[in-house]
C-alpha cells in the first residue's frame, strides 16, 4: 500500500529543481524590470541627490570658513583701529601736554618781561620825579635861602646873577661837604 | 513486510536496506489508522512539494503560464517599484521620512556591501546590479509571511536560478573584462603552485568555481525559502488540525497541543523575517565577493 502511494506521488510529483519554461520567462522579467528600475530611476536620483548634498555640504563649510575669515579680518581691523586711536589719543595728550607747557612758559616769560618792564617804567618815573623834586627843591632852597639870606643881611638881593651864583656856589659846597662826609 | 526476524525469509539483504523506509511505514501507518479510525475520515495533510506548483491561473500550459504564485511576484515588484517610485521621485538634500528610509536601505548595498568589498569605482560600476539583486530577493522573500500571500516568490527554482546565472555572468564578465587572456588561466591554475598539485588544483578549481558557485547561489535561496514555507504550513496547518479537526472529537486532550503548535508557527514566523533579510543579503554579498575575486589583483 505504502509503496504504491510513493510511487503515486513522485509520479504526481514536480521536481523542484527542474524549473518549468513559464517559472524562467516570468522570473527574467521581473527581474529586468526590477534591474531596469533601480539602474535607471532609483540610482541616478540617489546619486545625483548625493552629489548635491556633498555640494551643498562642502559650500556650507566654505561659507563658514569665509565667514570667520571675514569675522577674523574685522577683529584685526577693528584692533588696528583701536590701536591707531589709542596712539592718537596719546599724541593728542602729549602734543596738550606740551602746548600746555609752552603756554605756561610763554605766560611766565610775558609776566616777568612785564615785571621787568614795570619795574623799569617805576625806576625811570621815580628817577624823573626825583629830578624833578631836586630841580624844583634845587629853585626853592634857593629862594628860600635869598629870602632868608636877605632876610637876615637887610639887603635885597635883587641882582638875579649876583644871587643865582652865590646860591650855586652854595649848593656845591653843600654837595662836595655831603660827599666828603660820605 | 512480515517476515520480521523469520529466518526463512529469503532476502535478508534486501530487508536490510529497507528496513528504515518499513519502520516510517509502519509509523505512517499506525498514526493514520489512529487518526482515521476515529470516525469520519478526516485526517491530518501535511505539507508537500506541490504546494509550490499551485494550479495555472492563465495561459495554462504555455511558457507565460501564471499561476498564483507567479502572481506574487508581479505584486510584489510592483508594490517594491511603487515604494521606491514614491521615497525616490522628488529626492531633498534634507530627506524626509520615506527618503531616509529608502535611502538607509539602498546604503546597505551602497555602502555596506558594493563600497566596502569593491571600492568607491568599481563598486559604482556594479551598484545597479547588485542593488537589484538585492531588493528583488527580499521583495520575493518576504511574502512568505504576508498574509494572503504566504509563500515566497523565490521558492519557485526559476528566481534563485535566474539570479544564479545573472551573478555568474556577471562575475566572468568582470573577470574578463578586466583581465582578458590571463582570468581563466589564473582561476584554475592559481599562481604559487608546484606544477604537479595543479592535476588536483584545477579541477577542484573549475568545479568549485564555475559550477559550484552559481548552483550553491541558487540553491542556498531556494532551499531557505521551500523549507520557511514548508514549516510554516505543516505549524500552522497542525494548529488547525488540533482546533478544529472532528477527527480529535474522541481526544479533546490533544487540542492543547494546537497551542504548541501555534507557538511554533509564530516563532517561524519571526523567524523567516530575518531569513528572508539574510538571504537577500548573503546572496548579494556572495555575488559581490565573486566579483572581487575576480577583478583581484592576483588575476
Amino acid at each position: 500500500m505504502l509503496q504504491a502511494l510513493i510511487v503515486a506521488s513522485t509520479e504526481e510529483t514536480p521536481n523542484p529543481l527542474l524549473p518549468a519554461p513559464y517559472d524562467m520567462v516570468w522570473s527574467a522579467v521581473v527581474f529586468a524590470i526590477i534591474l531596469i528600475f533601480f539602474w535607471k530611476k532609483v540610482l541616478p536620483n540617489v546619486s545625483a541627490m548625493l552629489e548635491a548634498r556633498g555640494a551643498a555640504i562642502e559650500g556650507n563649510i566654505e561659507k563658514a570658513d569665509a565667514a570667520q575669515r571675514e569675522a577674523e579680518e574685522a577683529l584685526a581691523k577693528y584692533t588696528a583701529q583701536l590701536a591707531d586711536a589709542r596712539a592718537e589719543a596719546g599724541k593728542i595728550r602729549d602734543a596738550a601736554r606740551a602746548d600746555g607747557a609752552k603756554i605756561v612758559t610763554e605766560a611766565k616769560d610775558l609776566a616777568s618781561t612785564e615785571a621787568a618792564r614795570i619795574t623799569a617804567t617805576a625806576k625811570t618815573q621815580i628817577e624823573a620825579e626825583r629830578q624833578s623834586a631836586l630841580v624844583s627843591l634845587k629853585s626853592e632852597v634857593g629862594s628860600l635861602a635869598i629870602d632868608l639870606a636877605s632876610g637876615v643881611i637887610g639887603e635885597a638881593l635883587t641882582d638875579d646873577k649876583k644871587s643865582k651864583a652865590l646860591v650855586d656856589r652854595f649848593l656845591a659846597d653843600l654837595a662836595a661837604s655831603e660827599k666828603a662826609a660820605k | 513486510m512480515n517476515c520480521w526476524g523469520d529466518p526463512a525469509c529469503s532476502s535478508t539483504r534486501e530487508q536490510k536496506l529497507h528496513a528504515p523506509k518499513q519502520e516510517i511505514a509502519l509509523l505512517v501507518n499506525a498514526v493514520t489508522k489512529l487518526v482515521t479510525s476515529s470516525g469520519d475520515g478526516s485526517s491530518f495533510q501535511g505539507p508537500s512539494i506541490t504546494e509550490f506548483f499551485p494550479p495555472a491561473i492563465f495561459f495554462a500550459g504555455t511558457p507565460f503560464e501564471i499561476n498564483r504564485i507567479i502572481l506574487i511576484r508581479f505584486a510584489m515588484a510592483a508594490i517594491l517599484i511603487l515604494l521606491f517610485w514614491l521615497a525616490t521621485r522628488n529626492m531633498k538634500l534634507v530627506p524626509g521620512k520615506g527618503q531616509s528610509l529608502a535611502e538607509m536601505a539602498l546604503d546597505v548595498v551602497r555602502v555596506n556591501i558594493a563600497e566596502d568589498l569593491l571600492g568607491k569605482k568599481d563598486g559604482k560600476r556594479f551598484l545597479p546590479l547588485l542593488t537589484a539583486i538585492f531588493f528583488t530577493v527580499l521583495a520575493m522573500n518576504i511574502p512568505g509571511i504576508f498574509p494572503g500571500m504566504n509563500v515566497a516568490g523565490s521558492s519557485l527554482f526559476g528566481l534563485p536560478l535566474t539570479l544564479a546565472v545573472v551573478a555568474y555572468v556577471t562575475f566572468i564578465y568582470a573577470g574578463l573584462k578586466k583581465h582578458p587572456g590571463t582570468f581563466l588561466k589564473a582561476s584554475l591554475f592559481p599562481p604559487g603552485v608546484p606544477w604537479p598539485i595543479y592535476i588536483i588544483v584545477t579541477p577542484i578549481e573549475f568545479f568549485s568555481i564555475f559550477i559550484l558557485r552559481p548552483i550553491t547561489l541558487a540553491l542556498r535561496l531556494l532551499m531557505n525559502m521551500v523549507a520557511g514555507h514548508l514549516l510554516l504550513v505543516l505549524c500552522f496547518s497542525a494548529t488547525d488540525f488540533f482546533f478544529f479537526s472532528a477527527a480529535l472529537d474522541q481526544a479533546a486532550w490533544a487540542r492543547f497541543f494546537g497551542i504548541g503548535t501555534f507557538a511554533f508557527g509564530f516563532v517561524f514566523t519571526a523567524f523567516e523575517i530575518l531569513v528572508a533579510v539574510l538571504q537577500a543579503y548573503v546572496f548579494t554579498l556572495l555575488t559581490t565577493v565573486y566579483i572581487q575575486l575576480a577583478l583581484a589583483e592576483e588575476h
